[in-house]
């Protein structure tokens, strides 16, 4: 296996475009992947130093609309604003923030707010894969998410020695582009299924109902005493890997990891707070995860796509979205954590700034890649600024774009990541983690206002 | 042919080893094996002085029905193989399986691997042309189409996505350009990364595809593959082995004739190895997929063997199974402490089962089954109830445990896709996760299994047969025995805790 890299022969004159197409790195990455020799690769050079040790990422899958939520136009009328025809004050002049979200208004100096997020793509997938890699959806390779390239940089690769996985989701895996792309499974998150919401938040794997530790001991020896065949291949990998797997599997469910997912050792009245719902449960939970050192929590929050009855699900949700992230951010600001770890709170894309009053919708939004809303706070990010604009209408971006990778690419740099380094120990050197800007690859530049 | 053969039994006595290990390999035994697959070994093995020890019957039987069927025996099928005592028992065993439907299930899922049979991103093939796809290559298998009518069938095909599935093998691709049209037909038919070659080469085979074109039709995701039509077809082009030959009218039909056809071809050698390796977990060329002269074969003769067996049956992927199953190469032990000899010819490589195979196998064991879907992209796809998941027609439909196993994304088709390794969220999955737990306390069927036995020793008899396809030993009995779980009812819980042990043993978890 020592040879992999020999194994691979990168000729020199091949272009990028061909190394793309025949998908050879993402064959290099894989092998690699096998014996873990990325992880002898030197971290990519920091362009500026990190002021961010940890990123939650609350994905809001299926678009939220953006004019509902973080950029409302209350003077656009009932065509496009529904019900939803004001806007709050916040606790920094001149932001305006939807109804809905009047925690979030009390917090404004907290957070800055993105609007001129664009990629113009209109599929879930695609859009999703784009906001979530950070690269546009034209290339034959398939790139990790910004959770995987964390996981790369800042965990176990990096001298990352906590028994928590670097990379979670919260609670179902976001699909396809949650995931490792060409990294390989690897530097794929972990996900905790179970409902933190329940009396126990049943972590798949890690905490099973009904089972005592006594019980889990009493497990252990059982299966180590019936081992009959593996006692014959002390010195097989797959083996030798099943055993140290297993030992770390009951490190955690026996310790740590149990620990840090038992969130009744909150107070009531921090649980009420967040908002005794999945969410606002989850958004607790990923404040225990950073204090104990993950490096990339994903929220998956799911159900923002809203083609019917939106404005009945936007009543129902953006409470509980506006109660969660609220306290979140008060709560790691009151634990000393909110100045080392990045928040970004946003969809794939937006929706139809005019509301589909006709059948079949009867009153229900679209997608909309054209111009949408992130909110990042945190880890270096400035709260109480707004970047960029839409128009007055929320349809076009009238100032400011900001493109997928311009977010990631500033998110890296506040991680100390050198967003302009390619992937480590690639034979190739046009592998990078934020695309080259030029040609169909547009920028806005990256978030220097707020950084 | 299986008929042919077996005229020319040879009674093979193992070479009996001291200290076999119990219960895996077998003290020494009689059996009958073809005269295909005693040359197989002797040329596997040539220049090996001591060949290690055949596995035993429980290990064989249960290694043959994953590698096969991707299945595991039942109990029952277990305890009558064991209890067989006819000499060529393993050789009718062998070819009950190839004629099991189970079969094509579970070769088209390593065939959808590597044609990257997937309705999404990035492939794209949409859910019903995957899914029609998928249909025509498991019944390509199920009627054993010779290989190189496989081959020509999906390099040749024209027409619509949805009415020729064959030509989806040109749209998954990954571009529709030539270049990348002959990249893919390398990669899966010669084994050859295009990216390798010399540029004249790359263009050279590109000219074959140059020819193709797609046209959109009123039908939402239809795509009609056709060939240009007006182009010279007497012009030259350059075969990968240097010889010019005129176009005709679809040059794609000239380079599937020389692949099948000509002696400087790697498509047989290619072909025999990618077996090899789905029964091994390692080609004598490694990886698979990665012809190429500074990767050369280690053992060459084995693999001329193969080859030239592959394409004198006519590319009859069966008879080439059989040879190799049937041959003491195949059905070496694994344990690797007594060997002396090198893999891959030495010993069976042990390694971890496919993602879904054992999810199947689980859902075999507990009587229960996982429920698939695919609402991205619409239209949305359900998958019928029970359905395994070797038989999942699409790459895209995936499930939490599949993921957690490694199904492979199908993002390039190259078999190093498929991860292979342990991670220790396998383990928490296996051994303590909702999903595991609740398929076991639910079960009837070992509730069931539970009620019938009469004692501790069969109920773990039967636990035994049904999860490691074999009987317990004394001193296993004796384990089973001293366990003493807490609860309401510790005699359900001793059960429940040996079955959830039994899947927890890398004796489960790994092919060996």
């Amino acid at each position: 296996m020592n040879s992999i890299l020999s194994h691979i022969p990168f000729g020199a004159n091949l272009s990028r475009r061909a190394l793309f197409r025949y998908s050879f790195l993402t064959t290099a990455a894989m092998m690699l992947d096998r014996r873990g020799l990325l992880a002898a690769a030197p971290p990519a050079p920091a362009a500026r130093a990190a002021t961010a040790k940890a990123v939650i990422q609350i994905w809001l899958w299926g678009g939220p609309c953006h004019i509902d939520t973080f950029d409302p136009k209350p003077d656009a009328g009932r065509d496009f604003c529904g019900p939803l025809n004001e806007a709050l004050a916040t606790n920094v002049d001149g932001i305006r923030l939807g109804k809905l979200l009047p925690n979030l208004a009390g917090q404004a100096d907290k957070f800055s707010l993105i609007r001129g997020m664009t990629h113009g793509n209109n599929g879930h997938e695609t859009a999703a894969y784009m906001v979530q890699t950070g690269h546009s959806s034209g290339e034959r390779i398939v790139y990790p998410s910004m959770g995987a390239v964390v996981s790369l940089f800042k965990g176990y690769d990096a001298g990352y020695t906590g028994l928590i996985p670097p990379y979670i989701v919260l609670t179902e895996p976001q699909g396809r582009f949650s995931e490792a792309g060409f990294l390989g499974p690897r530097y794929k998150p972990f996900a905790t299924g179970g409902d933190p919401a329940k009396p126990v938040f049943a972590v798949e794997g890690i905490v099973a109902e009904g089972i005592s530790p006594e019980h889990q001991k009493m497990r252990r020896k059982l299966l180590g005493e019936l081992d009959s065949l593996g006692r014959h291949f002390s010195d097989d990998p797959g083996f030798m890997d099943y055993k140290k797997c297993g030992d770390e599997a009951y490190d955690m469910i026996l310790g740590e990891g149990a620990e840090v997912f038992r969130l009744s050792n909150e107070t009531d009245a921090l649980r009420e707070r967040y908002g005794r719902n999945s969410f606002g449960q989850s958004c607790l939970a990923a404040r225990r995860l950073v204090e104990r050192g993950a490096k990339y929590i994903t929220i998956n929050y799911k159900g923002w796509d809203t083609h019917k009855q939106h404005f009945q699900t936007m009543n129902r949700k953006l409470p509980e979205l506006d109660r969660g992230l609220a306290t979140l951010l008060a709560d790691l600001s009151d634990h000393g954590l909110l100045d080392s770890t990045i928040i970004w709170c946003g969809g794939e894309f937006g929706r139809t700034p005019r509301v589909q009053w006709e059948a079949p919708w009867n009153g229900g939004r679209s997608h909309y890649g054209k111009v949408f809303s992130t909110l990042v706070a945190g880890g270096g990010f400035r709260g109480g600024h707004v970047v960029g604009a839409s128009d007055a209408r929320g349809e076009e971006v009238a100032d400011r774009p900001v493109y997928p990778w311009d977010l990631t690419g500033s998110m890296y740099e506040l991680l100390g990541i050198n967003p302009d380094a390619t992937f480590p120990r690639t034979a190739d050197a046009s592998v990078r983690l934020t695309p080259e800007i030029g040609g169909d690859i547009k920028s806005g530049g990256r978030l220097a206002e707020i950084m | 042919m299986a008929k042919l053969y077996a005229l020319f039994l040879i009674v093979v006595l193992s070479a009996v080893a001291d200290g076999a290990v119990e219960p895996y390999e077998r003290a020494a035994a009689v059996r009958m094996m073809s005269a295909q697959s005693a040359a197989l070994d002797r040329v596997a093995r040539a220049g090996s002085r001591t060949p290690p020890p055949v596995c035993s019957d429980a290990v064989f039987l249960r290694r043959v029905y994953l590698d096969v069927l991707g299945v595991l025996p039942t109990g029952e099928e277990a305890a009558a193989f064991l209890a067989d005592k006819a000499p060529e028992k393993r050789e009718a065993l062998i070819d009950r399986l190839l004629a099991r439907p189970e079969f094509a299930d579970y070769w088209g899922m390593k065939w959808g691997d590597i044609l990257r049979v997937k309705s999404e991103f990035p492939v794209n093939l949409w859910p019903n042309a995957a899914q029609a796809y998928d249909a025509w290559i498991r019944d390509a298998l199920r009627r054993n189409m010779p290989y190189s009518e496989f081959a020509r069938r999906l390099l040749t095909a024209t027409g619509s996505n949805f009415r020729v599935p064959e030509v989806n093998f040109s749209r998954a691709a990954g571009g529709h350009d030539p270049a990348s049209l002959a990249a893919s037909a390398a990669v899966v038919f010669m084994g050859a990364r295009t990216a390798n070659w010399k540029p004249a080469q790359r263009d050279d085979l590109a000219g074959f595809f140059s020819s193709v074109r797609f046209k959109k039709t009123n039908e939402w995701k239809e795509e009609i593959l056709f060939i240009e039509p007006g182009g010279d077809v007497r012009r030259s082009l350059r075969l990968p082995d240097g010889t010019d030959v005129r176009a005709g009218a679809d040059p794609r039909a000239v380079l599937a004739d020389w692949l099948i056809a000509s002696p400087r071809s790697p498509f047989a050698a290619n072909g025999a190895n990618r077996i090899w390796f789905w029964l091994f977990g390692r080609g004598i060329v490694h990886e698979p997929d990665d012809f190429r002269p500074d990767n050369p074969p280690t053992h060459p003769a084995l693999l001329d063997f193969l080859a030239k067996r592959f394409a004198e049956s006519g590319y009859d992927t069966k008879a080439l199974l059989r040879t190799i199953l049937n041959s003491d190469s195949y059905q070496a032990t694994s344990i690797s402490a007594l060997l002396s000899d090198k893999r891959p010819t030495g010993t069976y490589p042990t390694r971890r089962v496919e993602a879904e195979v054992l999810v199947d196998a689980i859902n075999r064991i507990t009587g229960s089954a996982d429920e698939y879907s695919s609402v991205i992209p619409e239209p949305f796809t359900f998958i019928p109830e029970g359905t395994r998941a070797v038989a999942l027609p699409d790459g895209s439909i995936t499930s939490t445990a599949l993921e957690i196993f490694g199904r492979p994304p199908r993002d390039t088709g190259l078999l190093c896709e498929r991860p292979a390794r342990v991670t220790t969220a396998q383990r928490l999955q296996l051994m303590n996760s909702g999903y595991i737990l609740r398929k076991l306390e639910k079960s009837r069927k070992l509730a069931d299994l539970a009620r019938s036995a009469k004692d501790v020793r069969s109920a773990a008899d039967a636990l035994y047969l049904e999860i490691l396809s074999r009987h317990p030993t004394d001193d296993e009995l004796a384990v089973i025995a001293a366990h003493e779980p807490p609860g309401k009812n510790p005699a359900r819980q001793k059960f429940l805790d040996v079955a959830w042990a039994l899947i927890n043993s890398p004796e489960f978890l790994f092919k060996h």
